[in-house]
């Protein structure tokens, strides 16, 4: 896997362009190719770089900085179980230590069915609601051990659609065309905006009157 | 005590309070008539008015959003605003509401921000992790496109702005603003030395750059419909208007609250049944983060601080990003030290050495002592290796039974940001307060050393000269 589909370049061209910048596309573009194909491929990194009119090399130095890209597959259930000190607390240990047990690998590993892979996170901002985890980045507050052992039976049988396989970022984008957007351009492009000019040479006018 | 107004959590329970229609409809004030007031002033008299209000930065820092404003060179364009929606500070939980349950609030309040200062592209940056806050400003700032309330001639003025949003990918350290800057670049988000990078002369591209809050900026279209005056009339004169904290930990109802800012104190805040309710039964209040992961503790003597910055920086702490948690008499000092330490270690960007080798080091220490495997001179070595971040004494709280003052904030720190100092926190003050917990811990006796040896052979060598 694999380079951009079709149209997911068409995609990419429309969020580049809402930067004054295109290197600056590189995160959201890293989250597309994540999200077609579940972790970051090294062709997906060349493609972007492509498209970006930067180096492989850049693109992988930028997206090996950050936790959410994985550079080799993982399960389609990514679980993250929060131990940082408001979930310790709370039981947020305890909570990672049932879910070694339940699904019966080590935090980092991935079950061999490739269906679900654990991490042991820092906070997640639900620290009034701990113990909390996430699935593929989407929240559940309060987990009992039961309702973990549920969550874990409801992902197996593929119940569970609020859920979306790894990499699904969010499942309403940024509708922002090209003919929408107001005053994206290069830096070097910009002036002062005109409101702030009009209000500078009416006062300016008031002084002088 | 007058009714408090909710300014920024008005539409929390509201069911669609996250769209168009139910911002214009419910909540504490109607939504979008705060621009369109903004609209009918210059930009200069919005600013003044955020200044006159004391918008103090609800971040961490803590620092008046006007006076903030003000610091753009005049005459240098483009000037950009970003938000930081990268809220990680471990015990911090409020900007994720506001930005999941109310992110109309959010955008007016960017528009607000981007008319007083000149702004014509704004980046709202939300944390990668945070899916449903990406999917409700999404759906917001598509929502506004459409009704014209962003983009091109804003109600039919020359006032034009695009808001982007853009998505973390996970990296606590974005938070920091010349990070988050970097980060939205397309670089790794490591931070920037400052001077000469403050963002307000040289940010985004190397251009004028506003960092703002998500919560900072929600206060504005209530500031700006209900004025100065009424703006300030709740909490303290230094500290104005209500502020959000999370309190997490040991009490029986843990949860979001917006408070009066400056004048609640902790003890209300942990014990009244308007907020969290008491401590759990039969249990007692041992110690509590007053400011996030990154603030000194505070123990039983403090309870009676109200939540005002300049108090509790006195009394050795900070308020931070108003996350409060909460730990009891069953708490192990030395496993929740190792917990927060852990979490600096892992998040350090690695650009200055003193954090990148320091916070590890912090780490195995704790970790040892912890697993049984300490030695008496591990309390002095952590030590040690704190003072390296951080030279000098730190700041920490009042001990009075020890007859200990307390060490103002903020600490030193021999790093460009302050993740590194910030790992120092839990290490002084957990020390400080129970080393008996630590030397209860400690089983190993330290090595006997071969210096008598080594002195034998360079003595032998100083006989040559």
């Amino acid at each position: 896997m694999a380079r951009l589909t079709p149209d997911n370049v068409a995609l990419a061209a429309a969020i580049i362009a809402r930067y004054p910048r295109p290197k600056s596309a590189t995160i959201p573009l890293c989250h597309l190719a994540q999200e077609q194909d579940g972790y970051l491929a090294q062709d997906a990194m060349a493609h972007i770089a492509e498209l970006i009119g930067i180096t492989g090399a850049e693109v992988m130095g930028t997206a090996s900085f950050y936790e959410m890209f994985k550079m080799h597959p993982v399960g389609t259930y990514v679980v993250n179980v929060c131990t940082n000190i408001s979930c310790q607390l709370s039981g947020g240990e305890e909570l990672l230590e049932h879910a070694v047990g339940v699904l019966g690998i080590q935090p980092g590993g991935t079950t061999s069915d490739g269906l679900f892979t654990l991490e042991d996170v820092e906070c997640i901002a639900a620290c009034t609601e701990a113990p909390a985890c996430q699935v593929n980045y989407r929240y559940f507050h309060q987990v009992s051990n039961e309702q973990f052992d549920e969550l874990v039976a409801d992902l197996r049988s593929g119940t569970r659609s609020d859920v979306p396989a790894h990499g699904t970022l969010g499942s309403v984008r940024q509708e922002l065309g090209a003919d929408q957007i107001a005053n994206i351009s290069a830096p070097e492009e910009q002036t002062e905006p005109v409101w702030i000019r009009r209000h500078r040479e009416a006062a300016s006018a008031g002084e002088s009157a | 005590m007058s009714e408090m107004p909710r300014i920024v959590s008005s539409r929390w329970d509201v069911a669609d309070g996250h769209t168009l229609d139910g911002y214009r409809r419910s909540g504490s004030y109607a939504g979008y008539e705060a621009i369109r007031r903004a609209l009918t002033m210059s930009p200069t008299e919005v600013m003044d008015e955020v200044k006159a209000a004391t918008v103090l930065g609800r971040g961490g820092a803590g620092f008046p959003a006007g006076t903030k404003w003000g610091f753009c060179p005049p005459g240098v364009w483009p000037r950009y605003l970003v938000v930081n929606g990268d809220e990680s500070e471990p015990g911090t939980y409020k900007d994720r509401i506001l930005m999941e349950r109310d992110p109309h609030q959010l955008i007016e309040g960017c528009l607000i921000a981007a008319y007083a200062i000149g702004c014509a592209q704004v980046f709202l940056y939300v944390r990668g992790e945070m899916a449903h806050a990406q999917e409700r400003i999404a759906a917001a700032l598509n929502e506004a496109y459409a009704a014209n309330l962003v983009g091109r001639n804003i109600g039919g003025t020359d006032f034009s702005v695009d808001i982007v949003l853009h998505w973390g990918a996970g990296a606590y350290i974005v938070g920091e603003e010349t990070a988050l800057i970097e980060s939205l670049e397309g670089n790794r988000g490591m931070p920037r030395l400052k001077p000469p990078f403050f963002p307000a002369a040289k940010g985004l591209h190397l251009a004028p750059t506003i960092v703002n809050n998500v919560e900072t900026l929600a206060n504005l279209p209530w500031l700006l419909l209900n004025g100065v005056e009424s703006y300030r009339e709740t909490g303290s004169e230094a500290s104005p208007a209500t502020r959000l904290v999370s309190v997490s930990g040991h009490v029986k109802r843990p949860g979001v609250f917006e408070i009066p800012q400056g004048t609640t104190t902790y003890r209300e805040l942990f014990e009244s049944e308007e907020y969290c309710g008491g401590y759990l039964d039969g249990r007692t209040l041992k110690a509590f983060i007053p400011g996030g992961a990154s603030a000194p503790w505070f123990f039983p003597e403090q309870v009676d601080l109200p939540l005002e910055g300049r108090t509790v920086s006195a009394a050795g702490s900070m308020l931070g990003s108003g996350a409060i948690v909460v730990m009891d008499d069953t708490t192990d000092a030395v496993k929740a030290c190792l917990r927060i330490v852990r979490f600096f270690a892992r998040e350090s960007c690695g650009k200055c050495t003193p954090c990148r080798e320091g916070t590890s080091w912090e780490e195995q220490i704790l970790r040892r002592i912890m697993d049984g495997q300490g030695r008496p001179s591990d309390i002095d070595a952590l030590l040690d290796v704190a003072d390296n971040i951080s030279p000098g004494p730190y700041p920490v709280a009042a001990h009075p039974d020890a007859g200990l003052e307390a060490v103002p904030f903020p600490p030193r720190q021999t790093t460009i940001c302050p993740l590194g100092p910030s790992s120092v926190a839990p290490i002084t003050s957990a020390i400080r307060r129970f080393r008996h917990e630590f030397e209860a811990k400690i089983t190993r006796r330290d090595p006997i050393p071969v210096a008598s040896l080594v002195g034998a052979v360079s003595t032998g060598g100083s006989d040559h000269e």
